[in-house]
Order: structure tokens, then sequence, then C-alpha cells
């Protein structure tokens, strides 16, 4: 009897349910969750610490120190000849009215030395600014009037705070009498920080105060916009005959493997094809949007076919078999029925490639874009440079002033980086099917 | 095996009630039919190296329902598929035979297959309107075909498709609402309605009911009772119950080939094939 109940034992193994095993499984799975947050926060951490110092370096630059000046513009010291009319003020040079009032406010400044220093104090935007100024209104000529005009770089330094006083004289950016002035100046309420337009709606310049990003905003959205109507057609077109209509056999893998493959080229591979083909063999303008905008979407197409082809995939066969079956040809099941279906899923892919062409900068530094542009392009073919490539100029300039204009200008792109994946989220959530 | 009373046989007895306008002629295992709508011979189909249907030669009667019955992956869809060359978008599939609609050879190559598509509809397995509104989904036939030439007309043609497929009543208040928000019965009676929008001749139904719950499946074999006056109508389905009750004609798929057909009648209560026999009452399938 006792035998039967043993072979009974031996032969059927019973699952363990002891607490012991069941505390284990407990906190295997605690443990597993514990790692899968601690790489989030890991990862939410590097994105604060790199957004965090961007922010903390770039935000200042939205600022410019500027100083109030009392100018009073004779004609004769501006070298007027004739009527103040636009056209002959135009010809004017208001650098001298704009020494004398800072020799005013200093007249404890003498010496040609000293006074050549004291120059140095404002922007050379000063005297075109109030030239501006007199040219919309010529009454101001020969009155005298408050103007707040920019200070030098260096000044808008010291005021933001970056200067550090305690340093010796000779290791400090700037001399003792610049701090003394700077110090005169706050104390009499001649100096303040303004939101810095100049930076939205100036260009590339050597003076960091006059610098802006227009001219590189504008080439980028010229060359994304080329990239754009090059790209699209193409890549769509390509993944619709991939998707629908080619054959499946050797050369269509051969075909997929490839733009695969193509989607891990490194960018400046494409800059390099662009510099011979585009520019050398078939004679484009170089440094102009036009050809950046070509070689942005050799890079861009895979990624956008690829996304396409996936938005095409997820059209269910039913709705291609219910379209064929009420007689509609395959190009009408096409453009009637899965092209609209997966419109939203190609346009997320068309954005986040696009976004990705807008960060680019290796390709477009082989082209030419990497190029000192102080007028906004007008057109494709005009000489322009592309925000990152703008960074890139920045980051390598001497002045201590571009360091946050650098980090300013990043924070303008991410802001457009933001702009468009938040857009192609949004479009995947309004216009997402599930079948 | 003398006295076979299977459930089918009395459905189909009571069938026999009403035939079809069709006369249908009984050869032996061959279906062939009297007044066929369409006739095929020696049908094969090869999917890559596989080889799907071997020898279908069957006709299907005009203005009768023609049940396929047989155990999954017989071929019967696939014979239905060959009707309105909806296999011609397969990868790797091969047909050979002859198919006609009418004495007109559907595999003629002069023959435009958006025609054929349009003179002979489809239903299928599960209910897939378009993501449109409702009104949208009945139109895009009669659009494509150009069978209506103004708003009028077109509307004329929704409504009287909806109202043919029993869904005028239920949908009249929201046509404008997407037709995926119907339940799966009124989604399939849906699907039907947008099928005979462009008027086929034939409508094919790759086993319509299998989605639906028992009500739905009621309603919809009501329907293809009453189509019947109008259309021919070939059926596909698993259920043995439904070919007894719907169809006045029944072919019994088994491995790819067409073991036997004949009058629903006749099949379900005096199979003349072993095989059938067995599949009929349950023993395989």
């Amino acid at each position: 009897m006792s035998s039967t109940a043993n072979t009974a034992d031996v032969g059927m193994r019973r699952p363990d349910l002891s607490a012991q095993r069941l505390r284990k499984r407990y906190a295997a799975e605690r443990r597993f969750r514990l790692y899968g947050v601690i790489a989030v926060v890991t990862a939410i951490g590097m994105l604060a610490v790199l957004l965090g110092s961007i922010v903390q370096n770039g935000y200042s630059a939205f600022w410019q120190t500027q100083m109030k000046l009392t100018v009073t513009p004779t004609a004769e010291q501006i070298g007027l000849e004739g009527q103040p009319t636009p056209e002959n003020l135009r010809d004017t040079n208001f650098r001298p009215v704009v020494y004398e009032a800072l020799f005013q406010l200093f007249p404890e400044v003498t010496g040609e030395q000293a006074r050549r220093q004291l120059r140095g104090f404002v922007s050379g935007a000063a005297a075109r600014d109030i030239r501006e100024q007199v040219i919309e209104n010529p009454s101001l000529l020969g009155t005298s009037f408050d103007v707040w005009v920019k200070t030098d770089d260096k000044i808008d330094m010291l005021h933001k705070g970056y200067v550090d006083r305690a340093l010796p004289p000779d290791r400090r950016l700037l001399d003792t009498e610049f701090i003394q002035w700077h110090d005169q100046l706050d104390a009499r309420g001649r100096v303040e920080a303004f939101f810095n337009t100049t930076f939205f709606t100036g260009t590339d310049s050597r003076e960091p105060e006059q610098a802006g990003i227009l001219a590189a905003t504008v080439g980028s959205f010229l060359t994304l916009f080329v990239t754009l109507l090059l790209s699209f057609p193409i890549a769509v077109l390509a993944a619709v005959y991939l998707e629908e209509f080619a054959p499946k056999n050797k050369a269509t893998d051969l075909i997929e493997v490839n733009i695969n493959n193509l989607a891990a080229v490194p960018s400046i591979v494409y800059g390099l094809l662009g510099l011979a083909v585009v520019i050398n063999f078939f004679g484009f303008p170089r440094s102009s949007p036009l050809v950046g905008g070509i070689v942005l979407s050799l890079m861009t197409l895979p990624t956008i076919i690829i996304s396409a082809r996936s938005a095409l995939r997820a059209v269910p066969p039913s709705i291609r078999e219910a379209a064929l079956g009420v007689g509609a040809s395959r190009i009408q099941t096409v453009t009637h029925h899965v092209l609209p279906l997966s419109l939203p899923g190609i346009l997320t892919g068309t954005i986040i490639g696009m976004a990705q062409a807008l960060g680019e900068t290796a390709p477009l530094l082989m082209v030419g874009m990497v190029a000192f542009i102080v007028e906004v392009p007008t057109s494709v073919t005009d000489p322009s440079t592309v925000l990152p490539v703008q960074v890139f100029l920045w980051s390598t300039s001497p002045e201590r002033a571009f360091i946050e204009k650098t980090s300013a200008a990043i924070m303008v792109l991410l802001a457009f980086l933001i702009a468009m994946n938040a857009t192609a989220v949004l479009l995947r959530k309004q216009f997402e099917r599930r079948w | 095996m003398t006295e076979l009373q299977t459930p089918m046989a009395a459905e189909a007895a009571k069938n026999k009630k009403q035939p079809g306008k069709g006369e249908t002629g009984a050869g032996p295992a061959a279906g062939t039919s009297k007044t066929p709508k369409m006739t095929s011979r020696d049908v094969n189909v090869h999917y890559g190296t596989a080889h799907a249907l071997r020898g279908i030669s069957l006709d299907v009667g005009v203005n009768e329902v023609t049940a396929l019955i047989g155990p999954s992956g017989c071929g019967k869809s696939t014979y239905l598929r060959c009707l309105n060359r909806m296999n011609d978008v397969i990868e790797g599939c091969r047909i050979q035979g002859e198919v006609k609609l009418d004495d007109f050879d559907i595999y003629d190559p002069s023959l435009d297959v958006v025609q054929l598509r349009a003179r002979v509809g489809m239903v299928f397995q599960k209910p897939n309107p378009f993501p449109k509104s409702i009104y949208d989904n009945v139109a895009y036939g009669p659009r494509i075909h150009g069978v209506a030439n103004t708003k009028d007309e077109l509307e004329e043609v929704v409504v009287n498709s909806l109202q043919r497929a029993g869904l005028w009543d239920e949908v009249k208040d929201r046509l404008s609402l997407p037709g995926t928000g119907l339940s799966g019965g009124q989604q399939q009676r849906l699907c039907i309605a947008r099928a005979i929008a462009v008027s086929p001749e034939v409508i094919l139904m790759d086993e319509p009911c299998s989605a639906l719950d028992p009500i739905a499946t009621a309603k919809i074999e009501e329907l293809i009772d009453e189509l019947r006056a109008n259309y021919t109508i070939v059926i596909v389905t698993h259920n043995m119950q439904q070919a007894a009750r719907v169809s006045q004609r029944t072919a019994f798929f088994h491995l790819g080939e067409m073991v036997e057909a004949g009058e629903t009648e006749a099949l379900f209560t005096n199979p003349k094939d072993q095989r059938t026999l067995g599949y009929i009452t349950g023993r395989y399938g």
C-alpha cells in the first residue's frame, strides 16, 4: 500500500507553491521595475542636464545691454549736404554725434588715448541706429534728445555679470576703466538690459551685439522647402510602388536592403556626393539652399520611404479587397483608399525626416553653406547658411558674448525641432485609425 | 445509412418549396446546370508550389444560390475568388482552365478586370466597410463606374441599394456617420448594399456570416433569399445548416477537389459520395 503511495509521489511532480517561492517572484518583479525606473530617470536626467546647460548659457542672449545717450545731431556734424531727405541722410555719418554724446557723459576723460578707449564703450551699430531714427523723423535734426543705444559686447558681458571683477586687470577680459565707466553710468540709471530684438532680426556679424539668426533661419526654411519639395513626392511614389505594385523578387529585395542601408550612411558622405555631383558636375551655385536641399533630400529619402512603407503596410488588406471587390482599379484602390488612410503615418515620417534635415550640419559644410552671410537670402540660389551651421560658426568665435549667442541659437533650433515633432505626434494622435 | 435524417436535410426539404427560377439539372457528380450564369471547366489553381484547386468543373445557375461547403483549406474560397479574378492580386497564384460568364471567358486577356468585378461583386468574410460615411460607402462603386450622372441619381442608387440590403430603416437618419460605427451585422449588410449598388449580375459571398451573431446571421440569410430574385449568388459557408437553408444547389469541396455537387436537398439527403456523407454527418470537417 505504502509503496503505491510512494510511486505516486515520485511520478507526479507538483508545483512548488511555497511562500518563499512567491517572495522570490515578487522580488524579481520589483527589481525589474526598479531597473526600468532607473533607466528612465537616467535618460531624463541627461536630457535635463543638456537642456539646462544650454538654457543657462543662452537665456541671457535674449537681453541686450543698452545705454542712454543724449545726442544733438547737427547737419554739419553728420556731413549732411542739402535737404534732410531720406536719400541725403542715408549718406551721413552719425559717429561723431555718438562720440560727442559719450564724451559729454564723461567730461573728466581727456586725452586722445583715453577718449579712443572710451569710444569702444558703445557698439558700432549705435551711429546707424540713431541715423535710422533721424531718417524716420528728420525734425529731430538740430534738437537734443535721449536715445538708447547698444553698448559694446564687452560692456554687455560686464552688465550681465560674466566678467570676474576680482581678477587682476591683466587677466580680466576688460580694462578697469570700462568697469568704472559702466558703474558710473549704472548709478545714473543710464545702463539697462532690453529684450534683444536684433537677435531675431539681425544677420551674422563679427560684432556679437549686432549678430542675429534671421539669415540662418530663412536659409533653413528655404533649404527645408527644397528638401520637402524633392523628397516627399519621390519618397511617397517610391513607397507606393514598392508596397503596392512591385513584384516581390530578388530585384525588389535588393532595393529594399539598399534603402535601409542608405538610411544609415553617414551624412557627410551625402555632402561629398553633393559637392562632386551637384556642384562640380551640374554646376549648381554653391552655398545655396538649392544644393543644400538636394543633399538633404538624398539623406531624408530613405527615412520617408521606410516610414511611408510601414504606414502603407498598416492599412489592412481587407480595405484593398473591398475596393477591388466593387471594381476599383489598383490605382483607384491606392489613391482613393490606401493612400488617404496611410497619409497620417506618411506625414509623421516626413516631419521626422524634415526635423532630421533641419538639424543636419555635416553635409552642408561640404557644399559650402558654412558661410558668413550678412544678407537675408531671398531665393533658393542665394548664398545662405542654416541654423545648425550658424551654431557651429558662432561656437568657433573667440568673443565671450558668442557663447551665449551659440546657446540661444541652439534654443531656437530646439524650439523648431520640438514644434515639428509635436506636430508629428498630434497628427498621429488625431488621425490614427485602429482596425 | 439507409435513412439519413440530418437537420440539414429537413431544412433543404423546406427550401425546395420555393425553388429559384433556374431549373437545375442534375449531372451526377459534376455540377452542371441547365441555365448556367457562370461556368467553369477544369479549373486548376496553384499557389507557388501548392496545388490548391484540382480540375474543378462547376456551373452556377442563374438566379439561384449556390453554396460551396467543405472543411477548412479545401479550396472553396479559392474557387470563389477565381470567379471575379480576385486571385490576380495574390503573389504567385497561377490559374488554369476556363471560367465563363455568359459564354464570355473571364480570363481572356482582352477582358478588363475592373468591368468584370463590376458585374461580379463580392462580399467578404469580415465586414470591411471603408472608413468613410455610410453614404460614401455605398456611393463609391457607382461613382467610379459612372452609374449615376447627377447627385439625385446617385442618391437614388444609394437609397435603393440600402433598401434592398434591408438596412435603410436603420441608417436613414445617419447616412453621414462613419460606416465603421455600425454593428457587425449592419456593417455586413452595408457591404452587401455596397456590392449591389453597382448592379452586379453575380454576387460572391465568402462566409458572410462567420463573424456575426445568430440574429444578424438570420437577417443576412433572409436578405440572401430576397436577393436571389434579381441576382445570382455564390456563397461559401462553413455552416451546413446555413447552406441547407439558403441555397438551391450545393457543391462539396474536399482537399482541392470538388467531390460532389447537386441540388441542395438531394446532396444533404442522399449524398452520392462517402466523403460528402462523412462531412455532412459531422464525421470530419
